[in-house]
C-alpha cells in the first residue's frame, strides 16, 4: 500500500494490508435486471459527482482456456483494444484519451473485466461508451499485434521465471491444483502455441451477453443505465451452441513441501491449499476467523508472532480467495534466507494452535468489531462500490449481501470458526513452497 | 495499451507516471478550510459528505533528505517505531485501537516528508486525533522493541531493494547522479547503516523533528470543520512548539560529463534508466520551465496514447516497456528520467538510442497542438476523478503542504500547466537534455543458477 507516491522508490510504507474481501455496508440500493440481450445488470445511482463507472465482466478467465494454450484468456482480453471496427490501436487509444475517459481491465482465473471511467457530460460519455462498445463487439485481433504481444508475454514470462516470488507462486499454484486450470500459469511453450484462430474462437465462445455481467455506478438514471447495458451487449457474439462445458472438479492435493534454489537474500514462503468457492456458507466464519489468524493487518496473530515479536518479516499474512471453484487459503511471508525454516516453524505453530483452539472470545469480538464498523470504508467511493457490485453480480451473490453482512458476521461463534477452519484448512492437504531458503536454516 | 499491461506477469517498474496536477475545481475550494494553532500546527479540513467516513493524516516536514551519512534510513526507522507505544499506550496499542474502531492505518516516509494516516468511520475521528497527538510528543523508546523492529526494516530493505533488480538499479542511479545532494541516499537507508543504528539515533531524530510547528494535519471526510478545529485545539493544542534546527541541504556541484553505472542482479530482462538534471518548481507564479517539463513527460508517457508506448513499444518494437518521469514539486533537486526494458532480441544500446531519438524528434520537430490538447483533457478529467477518493484528496493537500507549497497553489498550477505551449516544450527539450548532465544506469541481468554464476552467492549478512 502507498508505494510509489511521489518519486520512484523514495516513499516507503510501514507495511501493506491484506485487504479484507467484501466487508461493506448497509443501505446500498442495488438495482438489478436482465437486459434483453441476456446480460445481467447491476446498478447503483450516485449523483454527487459527474462521473460514470461501468464494468463488464465475462466468464472468460484462465479457467476456461485449454491448459495447453494457457495465456489465451489474457491475450484475448489484451487484444480487444488493439483493433476494433475500422480503428487500429493508435486510433482507439487516441480517441479514448481525447474524451478524458480511462479504460482499464484485468483478467484473473475466473473473470475477464473491462472498466470504463468517464465524465458524464453528454459528448464525453457517449463517445467513450461507443468506443467501449466497439472494442467489446468488433475486435479485429490484428495478427501483427498478436505476434508482438506474444513476444512481450514470452519476454515477461522468461523474466518472471528468474524472480523468487514469481517462481514460488507458479510452483505453489501447480502444487495446490495439480489437475486443474487454477494450477496452470502461462509458460513460454503455451504462449508460443497460441494462434489468431484460438483468440477468435475463445472470444466467440466466451464474450457473449449470456456470460456477461454489467455493473454501473454514477450520475445517470436507471433508464440511462438500462440503455447503456443494452448498447454494450447488443452486438456481442451470439451463442452458436450452448457452450456449457463441464469444468473439472478441484481435487485436494497431498501435503507436500517443495524447496527451490535461488540466490536471493530473502526466502519466499508459501503455505496453503484449495479452500472455498464464492458463496460458500463457511466463507463468513472463515473470514471472521482469518482476521485473527493473519488477515487483520497489524493486529493478527501471524503479524504479532512473526513480525512484532521476532522481527522475522516485513509482511506476513493469510487470506482466503474464494473463486468460482474452491479458491485458495494461503499464508505468505519473506524472511532472510538463513532463517527460513525458523520462520516457517513459527508460522506452522501459529496455524496449528489456531486450528486447535480457534480465536479467543476477545479476538472474536475484535474481529467482528473491525469487520462490521469498517464496512463503511469499503464502499465510500464509487470505485470501491463498483468492485463489490461486480463481484456480487458475477458470482451471483444475494443482492442483499452487503446489508446482510453485519448480521451474519455478528452471529459467528468461536465454535463455528474452529469448525469451518478444520473443514477447509487441513494439514494433510497443505502445500508448502520455499524459494531461496538455506538448507538446514 | 493499458489492457495489455495486465497480462505481463513480471514486475514492470516504470518511473512514476507523468504528473497530473493537483487542483480542485472552484466549487470544492469552498469546502476546504485552514487554520493554524498557536503552537504552529497547521490544520486543513476538506469537507466531503458523500459517506460517513474520514481520513486523518499528519505530515511531518522531514524525510530522508534531512538525514546525515552514517544514519541513513533513520527517518523511516522512526516511522516504524511510532507504533511502539507512548507514555500511556502500549506497543501495538495504536493499531489495535484503530482496528477496533473499524479503521485502517499506516504510515509512509519519503525523501521529503513522513506521514501517518488513519482511514476511519467518522465517529472514531476524535480518538484518532487524540492518539496521533499523543505520539507526536510522548513516544517511548524501548531498546527491545527497537531490536525487533530494526530487523523488520532490514527485511523490508531485502524485499524492496536487495532482491529487486530494478529498485537496485534505481538506487545506483540516484547514488551516481548525486554525489553530494542528499537524494543520493536511499530512503530506506543503506544496509550497513541499518545494522549500525542504535535506538538512541531514532530517539534523537524524534526529538529533532516531532513537534506541532513542523507538522500539518489534514482531514478529509464527513466532518464539520469547526468541530475538527476544536478537536485539534483540544488534542494537538496542548503541545508546545519547539525550535527545529534544519540542517543545510547540501548543493550538488554542477555535473559536466555523462556518468554510467551498471548493476548486476538475477533477472532476464535488462533495465535502463537515463536521468537528466532539470529545474525544480520553486515559484509557482514565476517559473515556466517546470510546467513545460511536466508537459514533456506527459506527452512522452502520460496516457494510453502517449509517444513512448506508441513509438518504442508498438511501432519500432524496440522496447518491452518504456516510460518517462519527472517530479517538479520536491524539496531537493529534480531529475527527468527515461526508462525501459528492451524487447526480446533487442539490446540496451538499441533501447538507449531509441529513447534518445524519441527525445530528438521533439527537439527538432516539437509537439503538435493535438498532443498538447490531449494531455490537458486528461489532466482536467483526472481532477474530477480524484474527488471520488478521500485518500487521494488528502494526499494531494498534504503532499503540497509538506514540500512547501499551499494546497491553494493547486488550482493555479493546473491553470499554468494548461497554458504551456508547444514551443515551450520544445525549448526545454533542447535546453536540458545534453549528455553532460546525464546519468545512465543499466541492469545487467545474471542467470539465477548460482553454480553458473558464483558472483551471485551473496556474502552472509552481518546481522
Amino acid at each position: 500500500m502507498m508505494s510509489c507516491l511521489h518519486r520512484f522508490s523514495r516513499t516507503l510504507a510501514a507495511t501493506f494490508f491484506t485487504l479484507l474481501s467484501l466487508g461493506a455496508s448497509a443501505g446500498v440500493d442495488i438495482q438489478h435486471w436482465t437486459a434483453s440481450t441476456g446480460a445481467r445488470v447491476f446498478f447503483v445511482q450516485a449523483s454527487s459527482l459527474p462521473i460514470l463507472d461501468v464494468q463488464i465482466d465475462f466468464a472468460a478467465g484462465g479457467l476456461y482456456a485449454p491448459r495447453e494454450l494457457s495465456g489465451l484468456a489474457g491475450l484475448t482480453h489484451g487484444l480487444l483494444d488493439t483493433g476494433a471496427g475500422a480503428m487500429d490501436e493508435e486510433q482507439i487509444a487516441a480517441r479514448l484519451v481525447d474524451t478524458g475517459a480511462q479504460l482499464s481491465g484485468s483478467v484473473d482465473l475466473d473473470r475477464a473485466s473491462l472498466r470504463l471511467r468517464t465524465l458524464t457530460s453528454a459528448r464525453e460519455r457517449d463517445d467513450s461508451l461507443e468506443l467501449l462498445r466497439t472494442v467489446l463487439s468488433e475486435p479485429s485481433f490484428p495478427a501483427p499485434v498478436l505476434e508482438r504481444e506474444k513476444s512481450r508475454s514470452v519476454s515477461a514470462i522468461r523474466d518472471a521465471d528468474t524472480r523468487p516470488d514469481a517462481i514460488g507462486s507458479r510452483r505453489f499454484a501447480a502444487a495446490m491444483y495439480p489437475d486443474h486450470p487454477y494450477g496452470v500459469q502461462p509458460s513460454v511453450e503455451t504462449v508460443e502455441k497460441i494462434s489468431r484462430d484460438d483468440l477468435v474462437r475463445f472470444y466467440r465462445a466466451r464474450y457473449q451477453a449470456a456470460n456477461a455481467t454489467v455493473a454501473i455506478i454514477g450520475d445517470v438514471t436507471r433508464a440511462d443505465a438500462a440503455a447503456i447495458a443494452e448498447r454494450l451487449t447488443a452486438a456481442l457474439p451470439k451463442p452458436v451452441i450452448d457452450a456449457k462445458e463441464a469444468l473439472p472438479a478441484v481435487q485436494l492435493p497431498k501435503a507436500e513441501t517443495i524447496a527451490l534454489d535461488h540466490p536471493a537474500s530473502q526466502s519466499h514462503i508459501f503455505v496453503g491449499m484449495p479452500a472455498v468457492e464464492r458463496g460458500h456458507p463457511d466463507y463468513i466464519p472463515l473470514l471472521v476467523g482469518n482476521y485473527t489468524l493473519g488477515g487483520g493487518g497489524f493486529v493478527s496473530r501471524l503479524m504479532k508472532e512473526v513480525r512484532e515479536k521476532r522481527g522475522y518479516a516485513y509482511s506476513v499474512g493469510s487470506s482466503f480467495s474464494p473463486r468460482k471453484q474452491a479458491g485458495p487459503f494461503q499464508i505468505g511471508l519473506q524472511t532472510k534466507r538463513n532463517q527460513a525454516n525458523t520462520a516457517l516453524a513459527v508460522l506452522n505453530e501459529v496455524l496449528t494452535t489456531f486450528l486447535a483452539e480457534g480465536p479467543s472470545a476477545i479476538e472474536l469480538s475484535a474481529a467482528k468489531k473491525n469487520l462490521i464498523d469498517g464496512m463503511a470504508l469499503g464502499i465510500d467511493s464509487n470505485a470501491k462500490l463498483l468492485g463489490y457490485l461486480s463481484v456480487i453480480g458475477f458470482y451471483g451473490l444475494p443482492l442483499n449481501y452487503l446489508d446482510a453482512f453485519p448480521r451474519k458476521v455478528e452471529a459467528v461463534t468461536r465454535e463455528q470458526v474452529k469448525a469451518a477452519f478444520n473443514r477447509h484448512v487441513r494439514p494433510d492437504h497443505m502445500v508448502t513452497v520455499i524459494v531461496a531458503g538455506d538448507p538446514g536454516s | 495499451m493499458k489492457l495489455l499491461n495486465i497480462l505481463l506477469a513480471s514486475a514492470l517498474i516504470a518511473v512514476s507516471p507523468a504528473p497530473t496536477w493537483g487542483n480542485t475545481p472552484p466549487t470544492t475550494d469552498a469546502a476546504t478550510f485552514e487554520t493554524r494553532l498557536a503552537n504552529g500546527l497547521k490544520v486543513i479540513v476538506k469537507e466531503d459528505h458523500r459517506a460517513p467516513t474520514a481520513v486523518h493524516m499528519v505530515w511531518y516536514k522531514n524525510g530522508s533528505i534531512d538525514e546525515r551519512d552514517g544514519l541513513t534510513g533513520v527517518a523511516h526507522v522512526l516511522e516504524h517505531l511510532m507504533f511502539k507505544g507512548t507514555r500511556t499506550t502500549k506497543p501495538g496499542e495504536f493499531n489495535k485501537r484503530v482496528a477496533e474502531a473499524g479503521g485502517r492505518d499506516n504510515a509512509f516516509t519519503s525523501s521529503d516528508y513522513t506521514a501517518y494516516f488513519q482511514i476511519i468511520p467518522k465517529r472514531a475521528l476524535p480518538e484518532m486525533m487524540r492518539l496521533e497527538a499523543d505520539r507526536m510528543r510522548n513516544l517511548v523508546f524501548d531498546p527491545k522493541e527497537f531490536a525487533a523492529e530494526i530487523k523488520v526494516v532490514m527485511e523490508e530493505r531485502r524485499w524492496r531493494t536487495e532482491d529487486n533488480p530494478e529498485a537496485k538499479t534505481y538506487e545506483a542511479m540516484e547514488a551516481t547522479a548525486f554525489m553530494v545532494h542528499p537524494y543520493r541516499r536511499p530512503v530506506i537507508g543503506w544496509m550497513d547503516d541499518l545494522q549500525a543504528m542504535r535506538w538512541q539515533d531514532a530517539r534523537d531524530w524524534y526529538r529533532q523533528w516531532y513537534a506541532p510547528n513542523n507538522a500539518t494535519v489534514v482531514i478529509v471526510g464527513d466532518v464539520k470543520h469547526e468541530q475538527v478545529f476544536a478537536l485539534a485545539e483540544k488534542y494537538y493544542g496542548v503541545h508546545k512548539p519547539m525550535a527545529t534546527q534544519r540542517t543545510r541541504i547540501l548543493n550538488e556541484p554542477p555535473q559536466v560529463g555523462t556518468r554510467r553505472v551498471t548493476v548486476k542482479a538475477p533477472a532476464k530482462l535488462p533495465y535502463l534508466l537515463m536521468s537528466w538534471k532539470v529545474p525544480t518548481l520553486r515559484e509557482p507564479e514565476k517559473d515556466r520551465e517546470p510546467y513545460a517539463l511536466q508537459m514533456l513527460a506527459a506527452v512522452l508517457d502520460g496516457h494510453a496514447a502517449a509517444r513512448l508506448g506508441r513509438e518504442l513499444v508498438r511501432e519500432a518494437r524496440v522496447a518491452q516497456s518504456a516510460g518517462a518521469g519527472y517530479d517538479a514539486t520536491v524539496r531537493g533537486d529534480s531529475l527527468f528520467t527515461l526508462s525501459g526494458q528492451p524487447a526480446e532480441g533487442r539490446s540496451v544500446t538499441e533501447l538507449e538510442a531509441a529513447l534518445r531519438e524519441a527525445l530528438g524528434r521533439i527537439q527538432t520537430k516539437g509537439i503538435s497542438e493535438e498532443e498538447l490538447a490531449r494531455v490537458k483533457v486528461q489532466a482536467v478529467a483526472a481532477q474530477t476523478y480524484k474527488r471520488d477518493s478521500l485518500m487521494a484528496q488528502a494526499m494531494e493537500i498534504g503532499g503540497m503542504e509538506a514540500v512547501g507549497f499551499s494546497w491553494r497553489d493547486d488550482q493555479r498550477m493546473l491553470e499554468i500547466f494548461k497554458s504551456v505551449t508547444a514551443a515551450e516544450v520544445q525549448a526545454v527539450a533542447n535546453k536540458y537534455f545534453g549528455d553532460d548532465t546525464l546519468t545512465v544506469a543499466t541492469l545487467d541481468p545474471q542467470p539465477i543458477d548460482s553454480q553458473a554464476n558464483p558472483l551471485l552467492r551473496r556474502p552472509a549478512l552481518k546481522h
